[in-house]
């Protein structure tokens, strides 16, 4: 009786591992049957319409074959550059602070404060630019564009830098506090360096996010068909290209939104591998 | 002894403060004095008035059961408990004769004559050059890069490790074994030219050649520099040691030559403890 009880009690057991690990296992799968879908789809409808003449030249107009999105491309390379002069210093410092100087209570308050600002819906934040930097400067541009990134860039670096700050052994703060260094010199010369690499990767993710943000360029950086010279021009981007293009009634345009899209994903998951592969080489900061 | 009652810079004194009356005829004159040193982690006494003269140009060895604040009491000789916080230090320290707990003392120049080497082996994930380097370039010891590149050379010399990583120098320390770790850190606390040094139980986590090496290397030291170390290994300290402090719940029980601790205890407690009836 006792005996019959164990074997059904491990039979149920059994059944219920089987059961859980198979669905949990078909999930798993499911996660990646859909990044496998959405590049396969994307290759399949973009990769015919992906030539030379894609990174190299300016759309051409309605009708006419042809042409490419250099300018996109040249635009969200300069909107990131943006967003990553402004944001990621700004956030930097914010998360140096956070984790090195700020007492418990405003160090809870200002992590509190970067996730609901890391909540904030981007469309949000497009609307803050266009409020600080478009209706001031009377036009769209690259820099309004620039700054609702970098916006979106300081919760994500403060993060980033808070947590890889924190993640420093005490030990190597002590060995250097022993020897004579001073608190600064210590954070500067051990724990920043120490950190720097999970930092950048922090940031390249980041960065990676922002690169395929369409909402907060809508009404900053807006889009041009040409090439948008320095900063203060309205300026075509790779989102809002896809966006542009692949709400209009041309056929041609969809193929190229799909080249687009195709572009935009390879750059991002270029930058995540690239960020990964970094974290993982083996520690030594020159210098 | 003498007292200073004003509070003179840690600076380097080339002739020993201490050295006078009777003292003068020792061969190992104060160099570090604690007078009823207490030591509180906020409301958490760890350390009962305890009082010790550290002789100079030997070996110190602090033992006795875990948590008997033997590290506390390590870091009381170069301040690394004020990085702790809410501590509080009653009595005072001295070295050379000069309270290193005063108003007005600088800590940092403190730290550059009492190095600190750790229980784990700590170096910076940096190359082994970069770590000797680290302490010279941050108190701008060298006068050019070849005097940096001697004074890194000089350092892993009297560490016993230039041989091994002479031709790989600019290679991550993090490369090295556990016991050329820990004397690549020695390296590191030798180059800023400290007069003491501090070893919390350097070698508890090597294997015993390794251990053997940093042994060697003590005895070496002992020349030049005031070691005071931390062990838990009362073999350990029986051969590196000159003079043994038994530690017991905070209190100092016992001072005495090392050899005269392990045979001939003046306490019952001490001798309860070296001849491991507990501990
Ligand atoms: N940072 C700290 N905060 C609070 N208590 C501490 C701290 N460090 C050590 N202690 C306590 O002080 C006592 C002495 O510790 P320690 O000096 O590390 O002992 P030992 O080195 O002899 O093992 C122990 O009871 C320990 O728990
Ligand atoms: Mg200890």
């Amino acid at each position: 009786m006792k005996i019959d009880r164990v074997a059904l009690t491990s039979a149920r057991r059994r059944s219920v591992n089987v059961l859980m690990l198979g669905s949990t296992a078909l999930c798993a799968a499911l996660t990646v049957a859909a990044l496998a879908f959405v590049l396969g789809y994307l290759v399949y409808q973009g990769g015919s319409s992906l030539n030379l003449a894609f990174f190299t030249r300016l759309p051409t107009p309605v009708g006419e074959p042809g042409g490419g999105m250099a300018n996109a491309l040249l635009g969200s390379a300069k909107l990131l550059l943006l967003a990553a002069l402004v944001g990621v210093p700004l956030g930097f410092m914010a998360g140096l602070y956070i984790a090195e100087f700020a007492s418990p209570g405003p160090a809870f308050a200002l992590r509190y404060a970067t996730d609901l600002l890391n909540g904030v819906p981007s469309i949000v934040i497009g609307i803050v630019a266009y409020t600080l930097v478009v209706l001031p400067m009377h036009h769209f541009s690259t820099i309004a564009g620039g700054v609702a990134l970098a916006i979106m860039m300081v919760p994500v670096t403060v993060r980033g830098t808070e947590e890889f700050l924190r993640a420093v052994p005490p030990s190597l703060r002590e060995a250097s506090l022993a020897l004579g260094a001073t608190r600064w010199i210590t954070i500067a010369r051990v724990v920043v360096p120490a950190a720097s690499r999970g930092i950048l990767t922090a940031v390249m993710l980041g960065l990676a996010r922002v690169a395929g943000e369409t909402a907060p360029l809508l009404f900053t950086a807006l889009n041009n068909r040409f090439w948008s010279h320095g900063w203060t021009e309205p300026t075509a981007s790779l989102p809002v290209m896809i966006f542009t293009y692949a709400i209009a009634p041309y056929d041609d345009w969809h193929r190229q939104a799909w080249a687009a899209a195709l572009v935009l994903l390879a750059l991002v998951l270029t930058a995540n591998v690239a960020a990964r592969v970094m974290v993982r080489r083996p520690a030594v900061s020159p210098g | 002894m003498t007292r200073v009652t004003a509070s003179p810079p840690i600076a380097r004194p080339r002739v020993e403060r201490h050295a006078t009356g009777a003292e003068a005829e020792s061969p190992h004159p104060v160099k570090i004095a604690t007078e009823r040193v207490s030591l509180f982690y906020g409301g958490k006494q760890a350390l009962h008035d305890v009082t010790l003269d550290i002789g100079s140009n030997q070996v110190t060895a602090l033992i006795g059961p875990s948590g008997c604040g033997k590290s506390t009491y390590l870091r009381t000789l170069n301040r690394m408990n004020d990085i702790v916080p809410k501590t509080r230090i009653a009595g005072r320290v001295t070295l050379d004769g000069a309270d290193i707990y005063a108003a007005g003392v600088d800590v940092v120049a403190l730290r550059r004559r009492v190095g600190m080497v750790f229980q784990r082996s700590n170096p910076f994930p940096k190359s082994n050059f970069d770590n000797v380097a680290y302490g010279i370039r941050v108190n701008r010891l060298a006068s050019s890069r070849g005097d940096l590149r001697e004074r890194v050379e000089a350092s892993l010399r009297r560490a016993a490790l230039w041989d091994e990583v002479k031709d790989r120098l600019h290679e991550s320390a993090l490369a090295l074994s556990g016991g050329q770790q820990q004397r690549l850190c020695i390296a590191r606390a030798l180059a800023v030219q400290p007069d003491v040094l501090l070893m919390d139980e350097p070698a508890s986590a090597l294997d015993p050649i390794a251990t053997q090496r940093i042994e060697e290397l003590i005895y070496e030291l002992k020349r030049d520099y005031t070691i005071v170390i931390v062990t838990h290994n009362m073999q350990q300290a029986a051969r590196v040691s000159d003079v043994t402090a038994f530690f017991w719940l905070g209190k100092l029980v016992e001072v005495a030559p090392t050899e005269q601790l392990f045979t001939n205890p003046r306490e019952k407690l001490t001798d309860d403890y070296v001849t491991g009836r507990f501990g």
